[in-house]
């Protein structure tokens, strides 16, 4: 009872702090509205825009500033030690480890996801209730890429072959006639690209589903006009539909490559950067909030912003180009 | 205001039904004193019936302790059950609040001057670390008096940074332990071995029956590889003695020094050894893949014979197969991992525990933190199960299961070598990075012992 009066009378602040805060946006949008002449421009643009910059200046770059300095300090944050957090970055013995794994990421994953997406987008839209399809392979999408870890996880479990066997991916290998199937996790290299499977397996329907939109949108006179020029098959699908949705591949590519240069939760859920399978994002982790060193944390994220900065500008330039031209 | 009175009405009413508890459990004499001393108060006095043991943390109502701590339900409820007398009786609520990523958000609440009144530190390192960064305040001197009663010295030590003393230990558990199948046992002739020699012929012997002796995981998420750290500190502890135990702690001695290089080609020779591991899972590098939760399971099924495990083990034996019974003549039992030379550390204990660390000093505060040391707080949660604490003033008769039981005796058996957990007490670039990943790498990658121990040496802080 007493916790039901406790949890009612929260509630109702809670209903009261959200009314009260209500009242007051109305009354500034009121006041703003009352505005007249030259001076309702401005005002208009900082009554809406200025709730949104604070916040961003709060939440997004004084941390940005915070991390940038942080790089340059020790690991309690207190010394300046100059480059000596990157110097680590690069050359202590082990960490290539991590920095090649990320750029095979980038490079594999993305390429991989578009490629099959691009096909699958083709294949399916010649078929019947294509929607079915393209529903079915979009869904891993609504998965988080930590449940995806945990799914696959068990897809990838070892047990000895005298033994029951719990992975279906070692089941299938020996129903498939091989006797001795490897530990999937620790076999290396190649775990690296068992764990980038699960994020061709998410992001291929994202890619599927937009490549089979701009595919769409070309224009039935460009294909009429190819096929009355002699275009077929192969000849039409890279001398014509690829030119036509390349704005669209790139947009999809980069899209893909700043959520892989970000990956963190399907190495941290399957091996924690164990057995070789480090990755940029999960190191910066295990720095900041394992080993408690700021300084490291901070430079190995300084390092993912500088390498996502690129991308985002290259991406944010495609799409506009993709606008002015529709 | 309202809302403090019905707590009050309420307050009333449960120390009401615990002073009638508290009477029954006292019985004989005493119970009679007791209720003399009730009868006797006056209705206006300050003391509610029931509360005459909480008399000396003075009535705050209406204040607020928040708690911090990485023990979830149902654990927490456990907690919630054993101070809630306290909490009718002083007015001071405690706001329990668990996390599982704990170590990564205290400090991170710190830092936003949000911290929480007080914390349960698994990880003496990070209290080191959080002294160091500013935040803890030192401990009042009536838990230093209560440390001081109940408490191996050892245990006040692992609560003092650079000569001060902030926490006080609360839950412990003893890692001392080998899980075993008493019913497989005797299939295989086998007694519970008393020394580490016959632990060994016992663990050929099974493997002659055709059997791996050994089973173990140590994948355990973001903290794979801590089972193995486990490992290796028995060893060490064993093979060469407290003082060279607390010299590693203390990076006086290096990894790869000869003593731990010795400890690692000892635990090579056990659990990196293809005939006895891994016992139900497969070859040795399958020890890296398998989640410690689940390393326990061949053992029903008599797959693999024994399992070097933390008490807190017990907890996970229902998942395997429910109503799986914990007793010397039941399904699975533990028993205690042998010394190696008595001469060098007679019983030898590897245990852990969290320790209660205050971020404020607020009477409210110094109260929660008294009671939390105190022995009656420690018996009351001892008796709600499956707990144990290293506080010599908890009767062992407390103690219903025979795990805990055999915990408690050995963490408060007077005569034992205790050692924290070396890995929580080493800096956690090391203690929680470095060693978590070579070890990990030992068992998975075959990487040298040579080239892991020097490894951990170098992730060791400059400063």
């Amino acid at each position: 009872m007493d916790e039901l009066v406790n949890g009612l009378s929260k509630v109702g602040n809670a209903l009261a702090a959200v009314a009260i805060v209500l009242a007051i946006l109305l009354i500034v949008f009121f006041l703003a509205s009352r505005a007249k002449g030259r001076a309702q421009g401005p005002i208009a643009g900082v009554v809406f825009l200025g709730p949104a910059v604070l916040l961003l200046i709060y939440g997004l770059v004084v941390p940005a500033f915070r991390t940038t300095a942080g790089s340059f300090q020790d690991a309690n944050g207190k010394e300046f030690v100059g480059l000596a957090n990157f110097g680590w970055i690069f050359t202590a013995p082990g960490n290539s480890t991590f920095l090649i794994n990320t750029v095979l990421w980038i490079i594999i994953a993305p390429v991989l996801s578009t490629a099959l997406g691009l096909t699958l987008a083709l294949l399916l839209d010649r078929m019947k209730r294509e929607s079915i399809s393209k529903s079915l392979i979009f869904m891993p999408m609504a998965i988080s890429f930590v449940g995806a870890g945990i799914i696959w996880g068990l897809v990838y479990e070892y047990r000895d072959p005298a033994q029951p066997q719990v992975g279906l991916l070692s089941q299938v290998v020996m129903w498939l006639g091989v006797d001795d199937p490897p530990n999937w996790l620790l076999w290396q290299p190649f775990n690296n690209f068992l764990l980038m499977i699960i994020m061709i397996w998410i992001q291929v329907g994202f890619a599927m589903v937009v490549l089979s939109a701009a595919i769409k949108a070309i224009p039935g006179d460009v294909i009429e006009a190819s096929e009355l020029d002699g275009a077929t098959g192969w000849k039409q699908f890279s001398k014509v539909t690829i030119p036509m949705i390349r704005g669209t591949l790139i947009v999809v590519l980069t899209t893909i490559m700043i959520a892989v240069l970000k990956i963190f939760d399907i190495v941290r859920t399957m091996t924690n950067g164990n057995f070789g399978t480090q990755v940029v994002a999960n190191e910066m982790y295990a720095q900041s909030f394992v080993a408690f060193d700021v300084g490291r944390g901070s430079a190995l994220a300084v390092v993912l912003f500088l390498g996502v900065t690129p991308i985002i500008i290259y991406n944010v330039i495609q799409l506009r180009k993709e606008r002015s031209v529709r | 205001m309202s809302a403090t009175m019905r707590r009050r009405g309420a307050a009333l009413l449960v120390g009401g039904v615990a002073a009638s508890m508290l009477l029954a459990a006292c019985g004989g004499s005493s119970s009679s004193s007791e209720s003399t001393a009730a009868a006797s108060a006056e209705p206006a006095a300050s003391v509610a019936a029931g509360c005459e043991a909480y008399a000396a943390y003075g009535s705050q109502p209406g204040t607020k302790v928040t708690v911090f701590t990485s023990i979830l339900p149902p654990e927490q409820q456990k907690f919630e059950d054993a101070w809630k007398q306290f909490e009718s009786c002083t007015g001071i609520d405690i706001v329990y609040e668990g996390s599982d990523q704990f170590e990564a958000q205290l400090p991170t609440r710190i830092a936003g001057g949000n911290a929480p009144d007080i914390a349960f530190i698994p990880q003496p390192g990070l209290l080191a670390k959080l002294v160091q960064a500013g935040g803890p305040v030192a401990a009042p001197q009536s838990v230093v008096d209560n440390v001081d009663k109940y408490w191996n010295p050892a245990w006040k030590n692992y609560g003092t940074v650079d000569g001060t003393f902030y926490a006080a230990p609360l839950g412990s558990n003893m890692k001392s332990f080998v899980w075993y199948s008493p019913k497989k046992f005797a299939e295989w002739g086998i007694t519970v071995p008393t020394t580490w020699d016959e632990l060994f012929a016992a663990s050929d012997k099974i493997a002659k029956a055709g059997v791996k002796p050994w089973c173990g995981g140590i994948e355990s998420g973001g903290a794979t590889g801590w089972p193995a750290t486990d490992w290796l500190e028995q060893i060490v502890l064993r093979q060469s003695g407290g003082e060279v135990y607390d010299k590693w702690v203390n990076h006086e001695i290096t990894f790869q020094s000869p003593e731990i290089t010795k400890a690692m080609d000892t635990l090579a020779a056990w659990m990196k050894n293809p005939a006895y591991v891994n016992g139900g899972f497969g070859d040795v590098k399958t020890i890296a893949t398998t989640a410690f939760q689940d390393a326990g399971g061949p053992i029903l099924k008599g797959d693999c014979a024994m399992l070097q495990q933390a008490s807190f083990y017990a907890n996970f034996w229902e998942n395997f197969k429910p109503g799986t019974t914990i007793a010397e003549d039941g399904d699975v039992f533990a028993f205690y991992l042998p010394a190696i030379d008595d001469a060098v550390a007679a019983n030898p204990v590897v245990g852990g525990g969290e320790f209660v660390t205050a971020f404020a000093d607020r009477p409210e505060v110094a109260a929660a933190q008294t009671f939390l040391s105190s022995a009656e707080f420690a018996t009351a949660k001892v008796a709600l199960g499956t707990w144990v604490s290293a506080n010599s003033g908890v009767p062992l008769d407390t103690y219903s299961n025979p795990i805990d039981k055999l915990s408690a005796q050995y963490l408060t058996d007077p005569n034992g070598t205790f050692r924290f957990d070396a890995s929580d007490l080493m800096p956690a670039a090391v203690g929680a990075g470095a060693e978590w990943k070579e070890l990990t790498a030992w068992f998975a990658e075959d990487k040298s012992t040579k080239d892991v121990l020097a490894a951990i040496d170098a992730a060791w802080p400059a400063s």
